[in-house]
């Protein structure tokens, strides 16, 4: 564990300290609401899902979901944290005409889930250990379409009732690298734990941030929250920014409003939502139409027996099981999809090769299209073929480059695109040795030069063999034969 | 009068078994009676015409294939949401609801034959004592003889009372928040009972405050109550509060002797300024039971008076929330646009489509759950209402059953106490407590007023002991022998 870091806004009055605290809405993996029979599944049309309760129709009654529990469960033991035998529903107050009830269904005084961490990697040997003060299970609410008529707006209700679960963190991350690197990790975590599919675009997980400054060791200064942040690249910028505005402003003698603030990725900048005066009554009180939620130890215990490999454990396999570097174990571990498609592709192979392979080759064609790896051109599996034929000498690593590259755009087979190319590699002796006799012939000045002692022209030799070949020679033949024939 | 309107519910399940009498000319009966009583305003929806089709199948259905509740007219609070009717709960704000889907009651009702003949006017959303809250207009108290100056049924299952008061139905259905079942049979000279808290399924009931809402029958005899409840109740995985616990066969044992049976009377309830005529009443009910070998105690349950104070927090407070989803937006009322913003639509909406009464309520509570006056209203009303749970689980630990006058008076005249919410609120001070306490209550007409208007006893037992509690009724109900029935040819 690591304390000490540099700070990261200096001011024109020195150094500032930046506090941050996270809550992220995490929907819940599940087929059905939390509270009703309605679909939970996400893109149908327009209030398609919808179960009676949904629309909040009277009489009607919330029932929980306990598929949902269990995954509350699971998340908060892939986070270390405390399983309460006991939590309680309770009813948040207030009007909009997304919120069907009028008041949306959470969890306030007694969460499911309590003290929870993650360690985030500072560097390659130092981690921080972020608090998570809790994870409460709560209702999403619909969706208002303004767009669509000049006059009239329109709600979507099939989100209303699904589950989520909101994770809060202590107040312990202190710059907005922290801040990504924290909802990374604990998207990773859910993902691997099966709680939380982890997709940002769709809304399943989303960030709110609050953020003040201070100068080291004064007390908290007033906090700022920025809302509804739906990117890890967002949720960064808009907490570098909102540090910045309030060190400007302090530094020129003012001070922060407590209040909301929303973030406009167009601009980068981060504006007031609502202030401290028009914050909402939520009016909470404990759901008289659900009973509290007790759990009980043996279905903690049942359920852990089911938690899958999490990240941190994962990444200890790969450096055991693999002989992976710390450095390369982290960046497989780092994404579900990234460590499967590793597992496939080391199958019967070099595990360091088939590391070395997706950090230096695919990430980097992945990252120049903006794509992840679960939308590779290059199957784990059609990536193997490559390999296979560069470990059976069919053809050398740089030309196996340049069939990869081909792979990447057409996404054929790399058999298919060798041969269509003939970029088959020259193993047979015979054929280079022809070559080397021809080129030793017709160039005694560099012949000589080497018998002179300049081995360094040994390197010419091979360079001539592969324009001859366009480059499909076994260098490692070439080699042998040229030394075996200068040498006579 | 027609003699089969005379019948109990009983006795008319027997009659439709021998065939002698078919289904038809019995809903026939009763829709002519109902027909004949519109004066009262009892019934917010007629349901004739499925009445008589469903009265027809039957009449052509072997008699073996006769369900307990074959042909019997009931009639259903308009809370009860059926399918097929509307269901307004007496308010504005759901003039013209629909709802697609049959509360878990009346489904268990209609599952074993019984047939919804009407639906009964109430007290908005079921907040009131008079019957006098509902959108449209008063519900008289067939016991009325002076026009001029008519009663109220109580409320606020006053229309179901009164149905029921004027032979209207079999039996009908009523909720009981804080006493409004218990309440308007005593008014109207019926048994009304409130079952435990959980025994009734409150899918598919309007939502008045989730913690106390139980619905149960109002009815001319206690047995017919005993009937009613038996294929009212069930345990619901709709609702999480539904209690799944066996119900004991309240039939079985209902004419069996109290004999050593321990009745408790609290001192309590024995409140200043209570009439003599009540207080007799009482002293009635203590001789009765007592002369069929009842061991009368006097015992104490020392929270009663704040009780209903107690109520008063927490059955508005969620109410607040449970009435938040009338909004215009989705289902029922919507004020006339064009608005200047949504909190335009959301303060015309509710302020034109809930009556007084409810707004009333729903400042209030507003107002208890509201930052800085949650801890000195919600949550010590919780605490005050564990000290009353407190009082009934000791004072049962010495007795079977309480007994009690079921409301301070006879019915009043309508009108009377609107103006005064307090001295209204009043009336539900010796029901209140038990509603708080989620326990099965009932009352029995035991005798006249004054003015000769009914009085009703109340009685009051453990969580899901009902076969004892209808017994110790039974028992009251024979000694007391209350055969009085309103006058209607006025």
């Amino acid at each position: 564990m690591s304390e000490a870091r540099p700070y990261k806004i200096s001011g024109k009055t020195g150094s500032w300290e930046i506090v941050i605290g996270l809550e992220v809405h995490a929907q819940v993996s599940s087929k059905l609401k939390l509270f009703s029979n309605g679909s939970a599944s996400f893109g149908s049309n327009e209030n398609e899902n919808l179960d009676l309760l949904d629309i909040g129709l009277p009489g009607t009654l919330p029932t929980i979901n306990s598929f949902v529990i269990d995954q509350a469960i699971k998340s908060g033991l892939a986070l270390n944290a405390k399983v309460n035998n006991f939590s309680i529903f309770d009813r948040k107050n207030y009007f909009y005409p997304d919120l069907p009830l009028g008041y949306q269904i959470s969890q306030y005084k007694e969460p499911i889930i309590s003290d929870g961490y993650i360690d985030i990697d500072i560097n390659e040997s130092d981690s921080k250990r972020i608090r998570i003060e809790r994870l409460h299970l709560e209702q999403d609410a619909g969706k208002s379409i303004h767009d669509q008529s000049p006059e009239d707006s329109f709600i979507d209700f099939n989100r209303a009732g699904v589950a989520l679960m909101e994770i809060v963190s202590y107040p312990d991350l202190s710059d907005w690298e922290e801040a990504g690197d924290y909802v990374t990790k604990l998207r990773n975590i859910l993902r691997f734990a099966n709680t939380c599919d982890g997709n940002m675009q769709e809304g399943s997980l989303r960030c709110d941030a609050n953020v003040s400054v201070r100068k080291p060791n004064d007390d908290l200064g007033t906090r700022c929250e920025i809302k509804n942040l739906n990117s890890i690249k967002n949720l960064m910028k808009a907490i570098e920014f909102e540090a910045n505005r309030q060190v400007a402003l302090l530094e020129s003698g003012e001070t922060i409003a407590q209040e909301t603030r929303l973030f406009d990725a167009n601009s980068g900048k981060t504006r007031t939502m609502r202030s401290k005066e028009e914050a909402h009554d939520y009016r909470y009180f404990p759901d008289p139409d659900l009973l509290p939620l007790k759990i009980q130890e043996d279905r903690i215990h049942k359920i852990s027996k089911t938690l899958p490999e999490l990240p941190a454990q994962l990444k200890e396999r790969l450096k055991s099981q693999y002989k992976l570097g710390s450095y390369d174990a982290r960046v497989i571990s780092a994404e579900l999809e990234t460590a499967k498609y590793f597992e496939d592709l080391s199958e019967g192979r070099d595990p360091k090769q088939a590391a070395n392979w997706i950090i230096s080759n695919l990430f980097g064609k992945l990252n120049g299209i903006d794509k992840s790896i679960s939308e590779s051109p290059i199957s784990s599996k059609k990536l193997g073929k490559l390999l296979d034929l560069v470990n059976d000498g069919t053809i050398s690593n740089k030309i196996a480059k340049e069939v990869f590259e081909e792979m990447f755009i057409s996404s054929k087979e790399a058999k298919e695109i060798i041969e269509e190319k003939g970029l088959k590699q020259i193993s047979n002796e015979d054929d280079i040795e022809k070559l080397v006799d021809k080129i030793i012939l017709e160039n005694e000045t560099q012949v000589n030069q080497f018998k002179e002692g300049n081995t360094k022209v040994m390197g010419w030799f091979v360079g001539q063999v592969m324009k001859l070949t366009k480059g499909q020679a076994n260098p490692g033949i070439v080699n042998k034969i040229i030394l075996k024939k200068l040498n006579n | 009068m027609n003699e089969l309107l005379k019948l109990s519910l009983v006795e008319t399940v027997k009659l439709i078994k021998t065939k002698k009498v078919s289904v038809k000319e019995i809903i026939e009966a009763y829709i002519n009676r109902l027909d004949d009583t519109e004066k009262y305003n009892m019934l917010s929806e007629k349901n004739y015409d499925e009445a008589l089709e469903l009265a027809n199948k039957i009449d052509s259905k072997k008699q073996e294939d006769f369900r307990p509740l074959e042909g019997i007219p009931i009639a259903v609070k308009d809370i009860f949401c059926t399918v097929g009717n509307k269901t307004t709960a007496s308010s504005k704000i759901l003039n013209n609801f629909f709802a697609p889907y049959e509360s878990t009651v009346t489904k268990n009702l209609k599952n074993a034959g019984g047939i919804v003949i009407c639906k009964t006017n109430m007290d908005e959303f079921a907040m009131g004592s008079a019957s006098d809250t509902c959108n449209k207009g008063e519900v008289i108290n067939p016991w009325t003889d002076d026009f001029s100056k008519p009663l109220t049924p109580g409320g606020s299952s006053g229309g179901s009372a009164a149905v029921v008061a004027a032979s209207g139905a079999c039996f009908s259905l009523g909720t009981d928040t804080g006493g409004s079942i218990r309440q308007p049979a005593s008014f109207c000279g019926n048994v009304g009972l409130k079952p435990t808290y959980g025994r009734c399924s409150r899918y598919g009931i309007i939502a008045f405050a989730s913690s106390l809402d139980q619905a149960g029958p109002i009815s001319k005899t206690v047995e017919d109550a005993a009937y009613a409840l038996t294929y009212m109740a069930s345990w619901d995985k709709n609702d999480s509060t539904s209690a799944n616990v066996k119900m004991p066969d309240l039939l079985k044992n209902i004419k069996e002797s109290i004999k050593g049976l321990k009745v408790g009377v609290p001192k309590e309830y024995i409140i200043d300024g209570m009439s003599d005529e009540i207080q007799k009443l009482l002293d009635n009910g203590r001789t009765w039971l007592k002369d069929q070998g009842a061991e009368i105690i006097d015992i104490s349950l020392p929270h009663t008076k704040v009780a209903l104070p107690c109520y008063y927090i927490i059955a508005p407070a969620e109410a607040s929330a449970n009435l938040a989803r009338y909004d215009g937006v989705k289902f029922g009322y919507r004020a006339e646009g064009p608005f200047k913003d949504l909190n335009d639509m959301y303060c015309k909406t509710r302020g034109e489509g809930f009556g007084k009464e409810v707004k009333r309520r729903l400042l209030i509570g507003t107002y208890v759950l509201s930052s800085g006056y949650y801890d000195a209203y919600y949550i010590h009303a919780q605490k005050v209402r564990r000290k009353i749970v407190e009082d009934f689980n000791s004072a049962f630990k010495d007795v079977d059953v309480i007994l009690s006058p079921t409301a301070p008076s006879d019915a009043f005249v309508l009108g009377e106490k609107k103006e005064d919410p307090i001295n209204m609120y009043l009336n539900d001070v010796f029901t209140v407590p038990s509603s708080l306490a989620g326990l099965p209550a009932i009352s029995i007409p035991a005798g006249l007023s004054k003015n000769n208007k009914p009085l009703g006893l109340q009685l009051i037992s453990n969580k899901f002991t009902e076969d004892t509690l209808l017994k110790t009724a039974f028992a009251l109900e024979e000694a007391a022998s209350f055969t009085h029935r309103p006058n209607l040819e006025k």
